[in-house]
């Protein structure tokens, strides 16, 4: 369990970055905190020719709240993104995802944006843009673009960013009035990767009556999965019935952890915990628990 | 001075561990080269050629092994450790693959190098070409024989084992009930924190080799490797550094790697090192526990069993080096502290093409008491009895102690147990858990809508199993008290323990006590640390070698103070004179006196030259007498003695998601008199977080194909701190034994044999399904639910 040899940068700045990217191309590799990108070597799954470390590119170590949205720059780790009271509160979902993200230890290393880019749809961060319908910005020496989550994730492990590109920051919108969230799953063992999860969004209108229903799975499809139940739940909320539905959508594989047919279950029942769980939130912030 | 035995001390090697200074193998050799294996991708298959070229121009290679690169010994089969007159047809591995590979993970190709990353990279060009062979995976395929893992092996049996008291079949034919059962028990593993390791330096001036393994037993690493490598004995010396656990894994020896790696140096000239990396441990070290159990049993209306008649299936894996210990042990231990009426009990070690099977603490027990506890169950929700009733009325009574099983015991002695109080553990399992008002609790719980559980385990455990162990004690001149034992330590405590022992027997004070264990230069005779034998073994050894060292101290002291050796006693490294105030001398100067010198190398020797002391009318030495205060013992017993305990755990099952959450975990553990309960507490918390794995989380998940598919701490579940309960209630019986010197019984394996019997008891009652096989999840839950329900609804 030793890597191959490969070549390393570490630049300094994240112009001088994306100069050696352009300049490696297809051999090039980002390495940011490495929980995941640094297994993969060590078990010889993967043999990139170089490295670049973003560890230096301090200027990406941010969280922000900004206009209608939170942006975590490249190197916010999970765990500084998880203490940002600012944007916690802007959206609630992230503070309640990210607990669920791994153990404390890979949180103060693994990085928010390296977790998306690395695209596992057993990731909390992945199934959390999904649902907010966020963004990531993806730059090169020619410029940057931004490119929205439902073109984001295009695989297992396959996201939208090319070889000599960097991923300089996610935006994830903040919550809307009248709205509340929530993220359950169950996992194996305290913070594992999640057997199924949900994650929800559900927004209220001036009358209290459910004007969307969003939810997101984790580990049931190969790219993060977002049903709108807004029509299933109905004014009433039936929870019940989104369950159901939720149940009819996903289409999980079995592996040595959980059964198809026991992920389907658990997507039914964590459908509704979260709903149920949102919807109070969201009854809550529109003074009307 | 307050006795030591019995103080819950801290531990005196936890300051250094806690603080990083532990020296484990990895932390030695810099100097060395280093290796890595080209080892086998399939389950089954003949080499058909083995192709280096591409790793000869890899920057750094030293130098690549094959089989045919081995000399005589080396290219025999690695050995037979136990050999047992059942076991018929035991196959050992070759140390580097010869002609045919049988499981994923077995060594074809070594590579040396000067570091571990070219060893890989020079093994990753290494092509091995393969013809793949059916390969013969789990229970059920080695059992239909319908493919062999060894050709010459009819019906994958390598032993078949048969051992009966009275007459089964006239019990069970008389039996007013009779249940009969099949229960499943998976594989599991010891997995350390630390893997294998080894390392090895040829000093080719004096011809010797010095050898340092991560082992349960360095004297049988000692013996193995002087064997395979024509090497006499003093000629090797064995050390075992800081262990980062064993859990039994490493009492497996000679491993391939631990006689190529001298091999390769002593052929090299220069320090070759071997350190294993997880996945390696997952495919090349060994496994256990998978066995499949059918069982018969006859009772009467009171749930008293009459006859047992229990046939079960041993999954060893592709070789049997370690013998049939484990399931011999199951076969007998499966009796916990029950008497059977008529008992029969036969099995048949089956090859498959998997990592082969060693004991991993408890050896066999766990499954054993799975099967029992499971029956013991069955028979009280057949008699709607409670379950604490059924076992109460089949318990061995202490008046009936020694209790002969009629049975032979994994040392093919009699089965004996020498002491214990089974009635009176299982009133203080009741009390502890709160066994009377459970029901209360549930209706309560379930009012909320909640669904909970309770259930328990018993069990009976053979320790401190011989041959024997020995020891060392020598007071230096400066009065410290050097201990060596042989046995080795692999976190235990045993550093503590023993100074403990050694500091009442010989009245000094724990400070000036040193403990080495393991070490081949310091103590050549010695067995190993495996089966909770430790503190019986070299505990006992102990302190009969201090008591011997006692002896010669008063009796030096009492020609010194010239005072009766009756009237002294040693406090504080201090003999004094009883009544005679003044009258005292160290046990340091002691030590000078004991040693009469001829040069006065510094003040304290200038005590003890020839001119200085003695008698001029005898020799300085007499004819009885060695210089020195110094005692030497072993300890041999006749049998093991059998330590017991009881296990109950509450669960909760979620209705919805099938989760499994422990809401509390009860012990009640008789190990005799605790020589440090903190650290018998401390055996017991590890042992039921091993068990808590064994229960719900850990397998090993085996293809078709016999690929191990979960080979990392990624998908093979070893609980985290945060999956084992946060509170372990423990209450101690102290019976002790009549086999030792101290009276104790062995404690290191107790936590974790009743763990899957006391989970599949309490998740049975939560659910009222019921359990034959363990681990469970719940994926695994879930479906056992949807099956129950098909089932009750026509
Ligand atoms: C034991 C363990 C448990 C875990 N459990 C979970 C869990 O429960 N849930 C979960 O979501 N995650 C889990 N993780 C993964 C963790 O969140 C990772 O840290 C994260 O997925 C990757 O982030 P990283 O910064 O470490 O990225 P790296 O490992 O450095 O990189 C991962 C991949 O993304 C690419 N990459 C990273 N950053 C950029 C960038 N800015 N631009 C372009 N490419 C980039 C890399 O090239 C690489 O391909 C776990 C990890 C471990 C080791």
């Amino acid at each position: 369990m030793k890597p191959p040899p490969f070549g390393y940068s570490r630049p300094e700045s994240v112009a001088d970055a994306l100069a050696t990217l352009a300049r490696l191309g297809p051999d090039g590799k980002v390495l940011a905190g490495g929980q995941s990108l640094l297994p993969i070597l060590s078990m010889r799954l993967a043999a990139p020719h170089h490295l670049v470390d973003i560890n230096r590119l301090s200027e990406l170590g941010y969280v922000r709240v900004e206009g209608g949205d939170v942006r975590v720059g490249a190197l916010a780790r999970h765990a500084q993104v998880l203490a940002d009271l600012p944007a916690r509160a802007a959206q609630p979902l992230l503070g309640k995802a990210l607990r669920l993200v791994a153990h404390a230890t890979i949180r103060n290393r693994g990085t928010t944006v390296g977790s998306i880019v690395h695209a596992d749809p057993s990731g909390e961060m992945t199934a959390v843009l999904a649902l907010l319908g966020g963004t990531v910005r993806v730059a090169t020496t020619a410029g940057e673009r931004d490119v929205p989550a439902r073109d984001f994730f295009v695989g297992p492990l396959e996201s939208a960013v090319q070889p000599g590109e960097l991923a300089v920051s996610a935006t994830f919108p903040v919550l809307p009035p009248r709205a509340g969230t929530a993220f359950v799953e169950v996992a194996r063992r305290n913070g594992d990767y999640a057997v199924c999860g949900v994650g929800a969004l559900v927004e209220l209108d001036a009358d209290g009556a459910v004007s969307s229903a969003r939810t997101a799975y984790l580990s049931v499809s190969p790219t993060p999965l977002v049903l709108d139940l807004t029509d299933a739940i109905g004014s009433e909320p039936d929870f019940a019935a989104a369950a159901v539905a939720a149940r009819e959508q996903v289409e999980p594989e079995p592996d040595i952890h959980a059964s198809a047919d026991y992920r389907r279950h658990l997507a039914g029942v964590l459908t509704e915990r979260a709903l149920r769980e949102a919807h109070a939130e969201a009854l809550e912030r529109s003074g009307r628990d | 001075m307050t006795r030591m035995f019995g103080q819950p001390i801290p531990r005196v090697e936890d300051d250094r561990m806690v603080r990083g200074h532990g020296g484990y193998l990895d932390d030695l050799g810099h100097d060395a080269l280093a290796c890595a294996f080209v080892r086998s991708p399939h389950a089954h298959a003949e080499i058909v050629d083995i192709d280096v070229t591409g790793a000869l121009d890899v920057d750094g290679l030293v130098a690549i092994y094959t089989y045919e690169d081995l000399p005589d010994r080396l290219a025999d089969p690695l050995p037979l450790l136990i050999p047992h007159p059942a076991l018929t047809e035991g196959r050992t591995q070759y140390a580097l693959a010869r002609e045919r590979v049988n499981h994923v993970g077995e060594p074809v190709v070594m590579v040396v190098a000067q570091d571990r990353y070219v060893a890989e990279d020079a093994a990753e060009r290494i092509l091995v070409s393969y013809r793949s062979l059916p390969a013969v995976v789990g229970i059920e395929a080695a059992r239909a024989a319908t493919q062999l893992v060894h050709p010459d092996v009819p019906g994958n049996i390598a032993a078949n084992m048969l051992q009966t008291v009275g007459d089964v079949d006239a019990a069970l034919a008389a039996a007013p009930h009779i249940l009969e059962l099949d229960l499943s028990i998976e594989r599991s593993a010891s997995t350390p924190m630390e893997g294998r390791g080894v390392l090895a330096r040829w000093d080719p001036e004096s011809h010797r080799l010095r050898l340092w393994s991560s082992t349960q037993t360095s004297t049988g690493v000692r013996a193995a490797v002087a064997s395979k490598l024509g090497l006499a004995l003093v000629d090797v010396d064995v050390i075992t550094p800081d262990v980062g656990g064993g859990f039994g894994v490493k009492i497996m020896h000679p491993w391939p790697e631990e006689v190529l790696v001298p091999w390769a140096a002593r052929q090299l000239g220069r320090p070759v090192k071997f350190v294993e990396d997880r996945r390696e441990h997952f495919i090349s070290s060994a496994h256990e526990r998978a066995q499949l159990h059918h069982v018969r049993v006859g009772f009467d209306r009171d749930g008293v069993i009459l006859g047992l008649d229990v046939r079960f299936w041993h999954d060893h894996g592709a070789y049997i080096p370690y013998g049939i210990i484990v399931p011999m042990i199951t076969s007998t231990q499966l009796l916990g502290p029950y008497k059977p009426g008529a008992y029969r009990v036969e099995f048949d070690s089956l090859y498959t093409n998997t990592l082969i099977v060693t004991p991993y603490r408890g050896a066999g027990r766990p499954q054993g008491v799975f099967v029992m506890e499971r029956t013991m169950d069955a028979i009280a929700a057949t008699l709607d009895l409670d379950r604490t009733v059924v076992r109460e009325r089949n318990f061995i009574q202490p008046d009936e102690m020694p209790y002969d099983h009629g049975l032979l015991f994994q040392d093919d002695r009699p089965l004996i147990y020498d002491s214990g109080d089974y009635p009176t553990l299982l009133d203080k399992l009741k009390k502890l858990v709160g066994w009377d008002e459970f029901e209360a609790f549930r209706e309560a719980a379930r009012a909320e809508g909640r669904r909970v559980g309770i259930g328990l385990g018993c069990y009976v455990e053979g320790t401190g199993v011989g041959p024997y162990e020995g020891a060392h004690v020598v007071v230096e001149p400066s009065g410290k008290v050097k201990v060596a034992t042989g046995l080795t330590t692999q976190g235990q405590g045993h550093q503590t323990v023993f100074a403990q022992i050694v500091a009442d027997e010989l009245g000094v004070p724990l400070s000036d006590i040193e403990v080495v264990t393991g070490d081949t230069r310091r103590f050549g005779y010695a067995v190993g640390t495996f089966a909770s034998r430790a503190a019986v073994m070299s505990g006992s050894a102990i302190a009969l070698a201090a008591r011997a060292a006692r002896a010669k101290a008063l009796k030096v002291a009492a020609d010194a103070l010239e005072a009766n050796p009756d009237d002294l006693d040693i406090v504080d490294g201090i003999v004094r004179v009883a009544g005679v105030p003044g009258a005292e001398i160290s046990l340091g100067t002691l030590a000078v006196l004991a040693n009469p010198l001829r040069y006065a190398f510094d003040d304290a020797a200038k005590a003890a030259t020839q001119f200085a002391v003695g008698d001029t009318s005898k020799p300085p030495v007499g004819e009885d007498d060695e210089p020195g205060i110094e005692g030497r013992d072993y300890f041999s017993p006749m049998q093991s003695t059998f330590a017991s305990g009881m296990h109950a755990v509450v669960v909760e099952t979620d209705p919805d998601t099938a989760e499994i959450k422990i809401l509390r975990y009860c012990v009640v553990h008789d190990c005799g008199p605790l020589i440090n309960p903190r650290i018998v507490e401390g055996q017991i918390h590890g042992g039921v977080a091993q068990g808590v794995g064994g229960a719900l989380y850990e397998r090993m998940a085996y293809d078709e194909a016999g690929q191990l598919q979960n080979a990392s701490f990624m998908d093979f579940l070893m609980p985290y701190v945060s999956e084992v309960p946060e509170r372990i209630e423990i209450d101690h019986l102290e019976t002790p034994s009549p086999l030792n010197p101290l009276g104790i019984k062995g404690a290191g394996e107790a936590g974790v044999i009743p763990g899957a019997a006391a989970f599949a008891s309490a998740i049975e009652d939560a659910e009222g399904i019921t359990i034959t096989a363990m681990p469970i999840s719940p994926s695994e839950l879930f479906e056992l639910r949807r099956r129950h329900e098909e089932r009750s609804s026509p």
